[in-house]
């Protein structure tokens, strides 16, 4: 069985840390701020510290990361919307198979999975910038530290849901599990969920005509 | 046949080479702004949710009503039967109070706000117990002493008051909340009621207060909290006072 290279050790490592850390945050989160647990578990400095500690290393692996020249191919892929994008956000068929191909030509992630990756981008920028307001409170005036608390306690329960919402897709898909445990994926795993990826490593691989869009003379920048 | 369709749906658009729109920016972009707005009103936003959300207030964050705060992993309870206060230091009459002998004091009620000093506060909060002066007359306090350390039986909390502060009528060694005995979450069977400074100075757990000469600063005053904690005066926050 032919596997695809999928994620270099970078990527993989910047995925681990960053789950790491914001599991440890969401976790201590929950024993700090949701009253029935934090009946049961108590120790509130060290969960404090704990807390502080994860949150502001939470930005470190995904900016280590920008040194990788994969991660950062990585990162323009997930930035960058295409029509397929657009359409696979349209479609109720936009998972559909035929024949072991995806319908859609999905590129190497598809728009779900950037737009989960811009709200993690963003969700630990926003966590961050407020964490850090409530952890050093003295420059702010009350107003602002209440405004920052409101939006450190909603944006909690939105980052909850959405890590979720990861695990759930993550978990019943035990190749796509794999693919970022080890970093490669079976062909055929490839071709049915980013057949469009797995058509450009195909000719990357076999030397095949380029399309149009590969063809040197549609890189020629002005 | 994909990479047919490939080109066709993506003609010119390659999202390695900079094609597409950078949306993924857009929404990163857009959240820092909604943050920074949700820092600005979230003043104003958080009280029309409070009261929107009055009926779950205890599973969301900061809702209205208690927040339950320990800094130990768990606290034993004790009952009204095996419940001791003990009073040492500078007294002529050092004494292990029961709740018997607490109830036998004159009793002081007070219907006070709480307020915290992480934001949350309980409003009209009805508290009885003994005024803290009515307890340190019955054991004999040294007049010339200087300030009073508490302990709570959860094995690690203090925290302190100047005799001065100890002597206001709206300090009470509380035994009933909401006309109820306090309980063991709310740091029953008895617990410290500072009607007007921050909650972290109605320590939870009373098990001790010793008679002394100088403050020591209490548990989270050794962590950056102001050892004087007025509301609304102290660590910097400006809300409206509780007593």
């Amino acid at each position: 069985m032919r596997r695809l290279p999928r994620f270099g050790a970078p990527e993989r490592t910047v995925h681990h840390a960053t789950a790491l850390l914001m599991i440890v945050c969401l976790l201590t989160a929950v024993c700090l701020y949701l009253p029935a647990v934090s009946t049961l578990v108590g120790r509130r400095h060290l969960l404090r510290t704990i807390h502080l500690w994860a949150g502001f290393a939470l930005p470190v692996p995904v900016l280590l990361g920008w040194f990788s020249r994969g991660f950062r191919q990585d990162l323009r892929r997930l930035d960058r919307f295409t029509p397929v994008d657009r359409q696979w956000l349209r479609r109720r068929d936009r998972r559909a198979v035929r024949d072991g191909t995806g319908v859609l030509p999905v590129g190497k992630f598809n728009a779900g999975q950037k737009i989960n990756a811009a709200f993690v981008a963003g969700s630990i920028l926003v966590m961050t910038a407020t964490g850090a307001m409530l952890a050093f409170p003295g420059p702010w005036p009350v107003p602002l530290r209440t405004g920052a608390t409101f939006v450190h306690d909603w944006l909690f329960l939105a980052v909850a849901v959405m890590t979720c919402g990861h695990l759930w897709y993550a978990l019943r898909d035990r190749e796509a599990l794999i693919g970022m445990a080890t970093g490669s994926v079976p062909q055929w795993w490839a071709r049915a969920h980013h057949s469009g990826w797995a058509a450009e490593e195909a000719r990357r691989a076999g030397g095949a005509e380029p399309l149009p869009n590969e063809r040197p003379s549609g890189r020629v920048r002005p | 046949m994909a990479a047919g369709v490939s080109a066709c749906w993506n003609a010119g658009v390659d999202e390695r080479d900079g094609g597409g729109s950078p949306v993924g920016r857009r929404i990163v972009l857009g959240m820092l702004g909604l943050g920074a707005f949700g820092v600005a009103a979230g003043a104003r936003l958080q009280q029309g949710v409070n009261e929107a959300l009055e009926p779950i207030s205890g599973f969301v964050p900061g809702g209205g009503g208690f927040r339950y705060y320990s800094v130990v992993s768990s606290v034993r309870a004790k009952t009204a039967q095996s419940y001791r206060l003990e009073v040492s230091g500078r007294v002529s009459r050092p004494r292990a109070f029961t709740m018997a002998d607490l109830a036998a004091l004159p009793q002081t009620s007070l219907t006070l706000d709480f307020q915290c000093v992480t934001g949350w506060r309980v409003p009209d909060v009805p508290w009885s117990g003994v005024a803290l002066p009515d307890l340190l007359d019955a054991c004999g306090a040294a007049p010339d002493a200087k300030a009073l350390t508490f302990t709570s039986f959860d094995g690690v909390y203090t925290e302190s008051l100047t005799m001065e502060q100890a002597r206001r009528r709206d300090v009470l060694v509380a035994t009933s909340m909401y006309g109820k005995p306090v309980t063991h979450d709310h740091g029953g069977p008895v617990r410290l009621y500072v009607a007007p400074m921050y909650a972290y100075k109605s320590l939870k757990w009373l098990g001790g207060i010793e008679v002394v000469d100088e403050v020591e600063p209490g548990y989270w005053e050794l962590r950056g909290y102001d050892v004087d904690a007025w509301v609304g005066r102290s660590n910097g926050r400006d809300d409206a006072p509780t007593a």
